[in-house]
């Protein structure tokens, strides 16, 4: 049996904050951007300017490539609030190329066919108000 | 170094009812202390320390000093989730050891039941919220991330899993407060719809309302009363975050309260009899029990298979009152009556058919948030002195 991830996810919008907001300002443009420290390099997760490495604070954000792979998935039957009747969807973390592992949706995919490991690059998907999801789809 | 034996449970109480629809939150609390209390054959005005958690109505403790009346010299309102009532039972002890009180009262009471309880994370301006929040992930979605992933490293099945809710009913069976009394099998746990794969209905706690309390008490307290007072042997406790992008969900928090309590305790997992292990769903028990070391990491599908955790004759005895999967999951924060089933073991009082003979060293562990994000973790090791 064969089971599409809902047509259209529902996207709701993030709270927007200025410690943030450069990461929210990027998704609108279809860039996925990553808090790289100024003092040690290390590249954060999740988005802040503050680095849980070394300490300090002040970070470049720095243009991911956009590809990772699939850490571990959830195929969730019945969602709650904005997703109450979104349909089975994927929720999952991927590992991008550039080391963190983030929660995120796997879309545009059959979820029967979905495996740890596979490969995955970003998609956006606009919440209207002033940002995009990242959410991944299989390379295929 | 430590504490060990600087504090004993004295009094321990679970309210009896599931579904209460004609109370107040601040009645039920004071409800399970005035049952505590009186196990422990103390009053209202003996308390000189509250200890309480996000589900006790008002600012902290005070709101419920002030509804219960209590004088109070210490107030802690550690929220660790579900584990909140076993870091109280560790912070009462080194409140007790400094010499601050004598009495310390730990209560949890809730009634999820009576509105539509919300099982998604609120969307919070909390820092980490935008970035989990708007993906959805439910509460059961989020554990069964962990399980899927400790699956894929370890080879755990969906039957080993429900072999650990198969346990859970068989015990149940014997508690006529129980949500869920009939014993099922592990068809029954695998042909249960499927909530957020790879965990079935079956893999997933009760929601009740209801609560529990314990009073810890000085030694010198403790040997002024009739009843048997449990010692606290060990207390360990940690939380677990997603480590800045590195998280790793095939292991939880116990994997550091677990090692610390056994070491302020002088003791090893071989030396326990029973064990209160926190199952809001199947996954939580298999991996607690793997970091606990209990079993290596890996091997807890092997450990719970085939009748593992079913008293007496398990490799473990767990849950004899059905635990959360079964039995009682208060206010979705499980850890109080994890320790109320030790006390009952330690003390002889669990019901006949479950009881480990002769038991006289206990373990509870909880955890609180979510396996899938941050969690918080708490272990007690207790002894019957």
């Amino acid at each position: 049996m064969t089971e599409a991830t809902a047509p259209v996810m529902p996207a709701p919008a993030p709270i927007v904050n200025p410690e943030n907001k450069p990461f929210w300002d990027a998704t609108v443009e279809g860039r996925l951007v990553l808090p790289k420290c100024q003092n040690c390099g290390s590249i954060n997760w999740y988005p802040r300017v503050f680095c849980p490495e070394c300490g300090k604070f002040g970070v470049d954000w720095i243009d991911a490539a956009g590809t990772g792979t699939i850490y571990t998935f959830a195929i969730t039957r019945r969602g709650m609030g904005a997703y109450g009747k979104a349909g089975p969807y994927v929720l999952a973390y991927v590992e991008l190329d550039e080391g963190p592992r983030i929660m995120t949706n796997i879309v545009d995919c059959d979820v029967d066919s979905i495996n740890i490991g596979d490969k995955v690059r970003v998609v956006f998907h606009d919440t209207g108000s002033g940002s995009a999801l990242p959410r991944f789809t299989p390379v295929s | 170094m430590g504490i060990s034996g600087a504090a004993f449970i004295a009094g321990a109480y679970e309210h009896p009812l599931r579904v209460i629809p004609d109370k107040s939150v601040a009645q039920v609390h004071a409800e399970v202390a005035a049952g505590a209390l009186a196990d422990a054959g103390l009053s209202f005005s003996d308390v000189d320390g509250y200890f309480c958690a996000g589900d006790a109505p008002g600012m902290g403790g005070i709101g419920m000093a002030d509804y219960m009346g209590l004088k109070l010299k210490h107030t802690d309102s550690t929220e660790t989730g579900g584990s909140s009532y076993l870091v109280h039972v560790g912070h009462a002890m080194e409140a007790i050891h400094a010499g601050k009180i004598k009495v310390a009262l730990v209560t949890l009471a809730g009634l999820p039941r009576q509105a539509s309880a919300n099982l998604q994370m609120g969307v919070t301006d909390t820092p980490e919220g935008g970035f989990e929040n708007v993906f959805g992930p439910t509460i059961h979605g989020m554990y069964a991330l962990a399980a899927k992933r400790h699956m894929h490293e370890y080879g755990t099945t969906s039957e080993q899993l429900a072999w650990i809710r198969v346990a859970a009913s068989t015990h149940a069976q014997y508690n006529p407060n129980a949500m869920f009394q009939n014993v099922v099998t592990v068809e029954d746990v695998i042909n249960s719809p499927m909530v957020s794969d790879p965990l079935h209905r079956l893999d997933c706690c009760v929601i009740s309302d209801g609560g529990g309390a314990v009073v810890i008490v000085s030694p010198d307290v403790a040997k002024g009363l009739e009843r048997h007072s449990i010692k606290v042997l060990g207390h360990g406790e940690a939380p677990k975050h997603s480590d800045n992008g590195k998280i790793d969900l095939t292991y939880t928090g116990a994997a550091w309260s677990g090692p610390a309590a056994f070491d302020e305790a002088k003791l090893t997992p071989k030396d326990i009899q029973y064990a209160s292990i926190y199952d809001s769903f199947t996954i939580t028990v298999l991996e607690q029990i793997e970091d606990l070391g209990f079993c290596e990491k890996g091997k807890g599908g092997e450990f719970v298979a085939d009748g593992g955790l079913i008293s007496p004759t398990g490799r473990l005895p767990f849950n004899t009152d059905g635990g959360g999967l079964t039995n009682n999951h208060p206010v979705n924060r499980g850890g109080m009556t994890k320790i109320l089933e030790a006390v009952r073991q330690l003390r002889g009082e669990a019901h006949p058919a479950v009881q480990v003979p002769n038991c006289e060293l206990a373990l509870a562990h909880g955890t609180g948030g979510s396996i899938g994000t941050r969690m918080g973790s708490a272990t007690l090791v207790l002894g019957r002195d």
